[in-house]
């Protein structure tokens, strides 16, 4: 028999959802709380508050002071200038390509080191959704391949399916173990595909240059950085000439810069501060609209006379910016974020509905040992999809019951949540199947529910210092906390599933799935094809 | 169709024995699952798929910017942006194609023509 395009699809979701679905599973997650990064820094940070208006200029020059103390021969500086709700200066540098990224954060009024407690907050999710918490070249790599099998796996999933639009409808929780997830699966795949294919597509572009350089190597000759400035990305940048030399205030230019562009001034980038041709960088906020571009202007270091400003964007390169806007969804409102924050979860919820649907499908019989494939795979699930929200909620009650005074508190923090996910994931391997998902989804839930009592009673006269800062925060974890415990219960209520099962109504053979979850799609019944 | 459908209209509750089947099924080769030359094809397809896919898609990118009547700034990020559908399609290609040769073959042929186009608008130059 020949085989048909189908069903070498049905194969191809199966088997490339199965590889990248325990990575993917925490991108999605990691991913989904980024769109709300910067509220998981205020809430890892109570000690900063908001409100009076900050001098930027000085927090800049203050910012270079500190700078010029610690890192004098960095190869850059990138100073994160406060911003009405976040006061906050925020320092990274480097003295090369190589050695990881040097980070500090500054009170923007005095320059000394910040009061705020020590964390990485919410751009350390931010960072694991891409990075890994991997040296960041492997991270990028291992995270795209996933994001490019994803694509395959979308791709092949929905040539697999027949009945894309009537799978929207169809979710027969109570009708057997298998079709209850694989429709579950169906529901949470197709109902976001839009976002899913959108996701995992603009994720993949927003380090498309590092993927494929190919283009730039052939039309540039490797110049990534004449591409980035044809195409209107950056202005020029001058390469160090070797003598030292000093920088200017830092003030006058931001005034300078304030003055030339309406958007909000966010940062401001040294290129080798400790030389005669040091180049300042002032970057603006993307201006309202889809496309991620920064608008910045170029200034001389040594005497700030400006060198120029970004180019001409053309509709291809905005295009491409479109993609990256869309990803990072820095465009929208309140609503649409929080939409694309679910459709996130959606999306995770369809990669462990997958992941699961595998196991299901190849139960072993009665009496038949479980090969070791199976269990692996089965003690990953647990591992993967109930030990991440055990590691997520460490990670914040960590940050509010660590001293804050304790040495190298933001390393711990994520030890913790390294900790605390490694831990379940190993249990899961000692315990018998559904017990572990059970009493992990359980922890889970009693972690999340726990997070705004431990933070109301560890940071009391800073969470209700004006009007409840952390109403949403917390709320975002009871609704976590009370979800975990549902799905902890539904677990619980599952009795060992038996694969014999009931008689199968008679006539609609072909709907009953054997074998690969797609089966039942891939069978060719020659009624549903006629319909 | 006959195998294929055996396998599609298996009670729900037969079991491994059945998921083997269907699965047995896949191998456009006829081959079982469990044996050896199985896991090599599919092993075969996946590193084709990887590395052949990559390499088509890297090849299309190449010539599309330096052919592209764009200013070539607008030329390598519209091919940037197309190089990802173009591997995708060439991985689903490679496991849709009957034989793992059949898929080499024609990939081979798809890098071969995008290589010598890129040689002939002095692409390797």
């Amino acid at each position: 028999m020949r085989q048909g395009f189908r069903q070498s699809m049905a194969w191809l979701h199966t088997w490339s959802g199965l590889v990248v679905g325990w990575v993917l599973f925490a991108v999605f997650v990691t991913g989904a709380a980024s769109y709300y990064r910067a509220e998981i820094s205020e809430w890892m940070r109570p000690e900063l508050q908001t409100g009076a208006p900050i001098d930027a200029g000085r927090a800049a020059d203050l910012a270079a002071d500190y700078l010029r103390a610690k890192a004098p021969a960095a190869q850059g500086w990138f100073i994160g200038l406060p911003q009405p709700d976040k006061p906050v200066t925020e320092l990274y540098w480097w003295n090369d390509l190589v050695s990881p990224l040097q980070h500090a954060l500054l009170d923007p009024r005095t320059g000394a080191p910040s009061p705020a407690r020590d964390t990485q907050g919410g751009d350390f999710l931010y960072r694991f959704h891409f990075e890994l918490n991997m040296p960041p070249l492997w991270g990028r790599w291992i995270v795209g391949l996933c994001a490019m099998v994803l694509l395959v796996a979308l791709v092949s999933g929905i040539v697999t399916h027949r009945r894309i639009f009537a799978d929207f409808f169809t979710f027969r929780r109570r009708k057997s173990l298998q079709r209850g997830w694989l429709d579950a699966h169906n529901v949470t795949g197709v109902l976001a595909l839009p976002f899913h294919l959108m996701i995992a597509y603009t994720g993949i572009v927003t380090l498309a240059p590092m993927y494929v350089p190919w283009g730039i190597t052939a039309a540039f000759k490797g110049d990534e950085t004449r591409f980035f400035v044809e195409a209107g990305l950056s202005p020029e940048v001058r390469l160090p000439v070797g003598k030292p030399g000093s920088i200017v205030s830092l003030a006058p230019l931001v005034a300078t810069a304030q003055a030339r562009v309406s958007e909000p001034l966010e940062h401001v980038a040294v290129y080798n501060p400790g030389d005669a041709a040091a180049t300042i960088v002032t970057i603006f906020e993307e201006p309202k609209g889809l496309a991620h571009l920064h608008p910045q202007i170029a200034f001389d270091g040594a005497t700030g006379a400006e060198l120029g400003t970004t180019g001409l964007v053309r509709p291809a390169t905005r295009i491409s910016a479109a993609f990256v806007g869309l990803h990072e969804a820095h465009f929208a409102g309140p609503a649409l974020r929080a939409l694309f924050f679910l459709c996130g979860l959606m999306g995770a919820a369809a990669i462990a509905s997958g992941l699961i649907l595998w196991s299901v499908a190849r139960l072993p019989k009665a009496g038949e040992r479980p090969g070791l494939g199976f269990r692996l795979v089965r003690a990953l699930n647990v591992g993967a999809v109930a030990g991440l929200p055990v590691g997520l909620a460490a990670y914040f009650l960590a940050n509010r019951l660590l001293p804050v005074g304790v040495a190298g508190r933001a390393d711990l923090e994520v030890r913790i949540f390294f900790g605390a996910w490694a831990a379940i994931a190993l249990a899961a391997l000692l315990r018998p199947h559904l017990r572990a998902w059970r009493e992990a989804l359980g922890l889970a839930s009693l972690l999340f529910l726990a997070i705004p009592v431990v933070s109301a009673l560890t940071t009391g006269a800073q969470a209700f210092d004006g009007a409840a800062r952390f109403l949403g925060f917390d709320a975002a974890m009871l609704a976590t906390g009370l979800l975990l415990a549902f799905a902890a219960s539904e677990a619980g209520r599952t009795r060992p599933p038996r694969r014999a099962e009931p008689a199968v109504p008679a006539g609609r053979p072909a709907q009953r799935a054997a074998g690969t979850p797609q089966a039942r799609s891939a069978a060719p019944a020659p009624a549903r094809r006629r319909a | 169709m006959t195998e294929r459908s055996a396998a599609g209209t298996g009670p729900n509750g037969t079991g491994k024995a059945e998921a083997d089947k269907a699965e047995a099924a896949m191998s456009r080769t006829g081959i079982p699952r469990s044996g050896l030359s199985y896991r090599a094809a599919v092993a075969g397809r996946v590193v084709l798929a990887a590395l052949g896919g990559y390499g088509v898609a890297a090849l299309c990118t190449a010539l599309l910017s330096l052919t592209l009547p764009l200013v070539r700034s607008e030329a390598v990020t519209v091919a940037t942006l197309a190089s990802f559908a173009i591997m995708v399609g060439a991985v689903v290609y490679v496991f849709a194609a009957r034989s793992l040769a059949r898929a080499a073959l024609g990939l081979g042929a798809v890098g071969l023509l995008l290589g010598g186009g890129l040689w002939l608008v002095n692409g390797f130059a």
